[in-house]
């Protein structure tokens, strides 16, 4: 049963993609399907980066230590999504023009904010495995500590994007906020507290 | 029983001579029977609700009066037109909330009948005008347009309405009149999203007169030969096709001559990314994101070039000598 958890989180965390798949085969997507590929994909993106964001606060207040042996997966599903959503920018918003999208990223801060969040996501998902784990040692909880300048920029690309900032794009952002205000409620208290400690993302 | 004299409106100004000499050109209905132009074809409604009726569900469930008599094809494109099922399930109308599909999902309810329109500020002949007394002596005109969205996407959509220029000769503005302001109907209780603060309510839009004036600019009433769904600006909206959508208010209550330059809601909610004009432009970008390519629904690639004035280049002389730059 226990192997079984994680091939089974593994399907559920593929299904939005599946689903979203079959959406297109269908010509289920709406008036605007390019619009609406974009803007799934960047939510399951935002979704799973505030999964394995949660992972450890999660952990601790529950002790459920168990939790630890998804992270992995989940941060490489928002990595999945964030490039399923990067594609769509790529393809259908600029058919590879690359000129235009570096104009974009230099000239316009949601972009760039966007940009940031999934460029940061890169060596994360590169040292995922374990021989990077063992590679690097004590840098590795270092370097993927990146992973909370994804999920700020994440949050201010989706505040930043859309015309008045009510309703979805802020409720992430506060989630996002919350999760990270947590960690540094961590760390400061056991700052404070004499013992050493070891860092954990 | 909707077309009896308003109180306030003196009986000269109802029996308008030059109504009267365009008596000819009223609108016909379907079937062109006399005693139907009394049965108020521009009602989004079918009929008064009676209490033995069931209400209307959804959009859908809702008859739209078909219009006839109107000039088809007054102005034209060759491009694709949108289906009416694109048109009516894509819309931007923040009233009824912020996704494109708000406005279909939650809009069914707001009554639009009776519905009047009060023209106002600086004119010789202000009126409160049921929407019917307002459309009826100018003939319907069939007008199909491209919309070119601020948010680079656009459509191709068959409109029914009547030159604004109809409407403001009528009012007589004088000569203080240098912009109309057009104000959308504020009723929270049937216009959910107006419980937010996505803007400020009501929605505020504004023309210089000379673009008010323009041929171009249209107040519409219906779509695909019917009168228009709510989730469009029903019963009568704005339609500028030089403009960004947004430039188009919907739901029109009020419309006021005024001496300066209105303060519109997209301006007001964000002045760096909003000017007054919104002329369609694909050299000046939004600050958020490029105007040169749009969308051009349903498709999947953004590959349409933008045209300057969206290819309504007649109205360049408006702005001769002016920079579009500054003036965005």
């Amino acid at each position: 049963m226990r192997k079984l958890l994680k091939p089974l989180v593994f399907l559920l965390a593929l299904l939005p993609a599946g689903y979203l798949g079959y959406r297109t085969y269908a010509n289920d997507l709406g008036v605007n399907p390019a619009e609406t590929l974009q803007l799934e994909t960047g939510e399951w993106a935002l979704k799973f980066l505030i999964i394995t964001l949660a992972v450890t606060p999660v952990r601790r207040l529950t002790g459920w230590n168990r939790l630890i042996q998804f992270r992995r997966m989940l941060g490489l599903f928002a990595f999945f999504y964030a490039c399923l959503h990067f594609l769509t920018y790529i393809v259908l918003d600029k058919y590879f023009a690359f000129g235009e999208m570096m104009a974009d990223v230099i000239k316009r801060p949601f972009i760039t904010a966007g940009f940031v969040a999934f460029v940061a996501m890169v060596p994360l998902a590169v040292t995922s495995t374990k021989g990077w784990i063992r590679r690097l040692g004590r840098r590795w909880q270092v370097l993927h500590r990146l992973i909370y300048v994804s999920g700020v920029a994440a949050a201010v690309h989706f505040v930043w994007k859309v015309k008045v900032a009510i309703g979805e794009p802020v409720y992430y952002a506060v989630v996002i906020a919350a999760l990270l205000g947590f960690r540094l409620v961590w760390q400061l208290r056991s700052a404070r507290s004499v013992r050493p400690h070891r860092v954990s993302a | 029983m909707l077309i009896k004299a308003v109180p306030a409106i003196p009986s000269r100004e109802i029996t308008d001579e030059q109504i009267y000499l365009r008596r000819r050109e009223f609108l016909r209905l379907a079937g062109g029977a006399a005693f139907a132009a009394a049965a108020s074809p521009l009602l989004a409604c079918a009929s008064e609700p009676s209490a033995a009726e069931p209400q209307p569900s959804g959009p859908f469930s809702k008859a739209q009066l078909p219009l006839a008599g109107y000039k088809e094809k007054a102005v034209s494109t060759d491009e694709k037109l949108n289906t009416f099922d694109e048109i009516t399930s894509y819309n931007n109308f923040y009233e009824f909330g912020t996704n494109k599909n708000d406005p279909k999902r939650y809009s069914a309810s707001l009554k639009t009948s009776p519905w009047t329109v009060k023209i106002d500020g600086a004119c010789s002949k202000p009126a409160d005008y049921h929407i019917e007394d307002l459309i009826k002596p100018i003939q319907l005109e069939e007008r199909i347009y491209r919309l070119r969205c601020v948010e680079a996407w656009s459509m191709v959509i068959p409109w029914i309405g009547v030159p604004l220029r109809d409407v403001i000769k009528r009012a007589e503005p004088t000569s203080k009149a240098a912009f109309v302001e057009f104000t959308t109907l504020l009723r929270p209780s049937e216009m959910p999203g107006q419980h937010t603060d996505a803007l400020n309510w009501p929605y505020v839009e504004g023309l210089r007169l000379d673009e008010a004036m323009h041929p171009l600019t249209i107040l519409a009433v219906g779509l695909y030969g019917k009168t228009l769904m709510n989730q469009n600006g029903a019963p009568i909206r704005l339609v500028v096709p030089w403009k960004y959508g947004f430039k188009s208010a919907k739901s029109i209550v009020r419309i006021r001559f005024v001496e300066k330059e209105p303060k519109t809601a997209w301006s007001v909610a964000n002045p760096p990314e909003y000017g007054f004009y919104s002329n369609v432009n694909p050299e000046v970008d939004h600050p958020r994101w490029s105007q040169a390519k749009e969308r051009r629904l349903p498709r999947f690639f953004q590959d349409h070039p933008t045209q300057m004035f969206n290819g309504y280049t007649e109205v360049a002389s408006l702005y001769a000598g002016m920079d579009l730059r500054k003036n965005y």
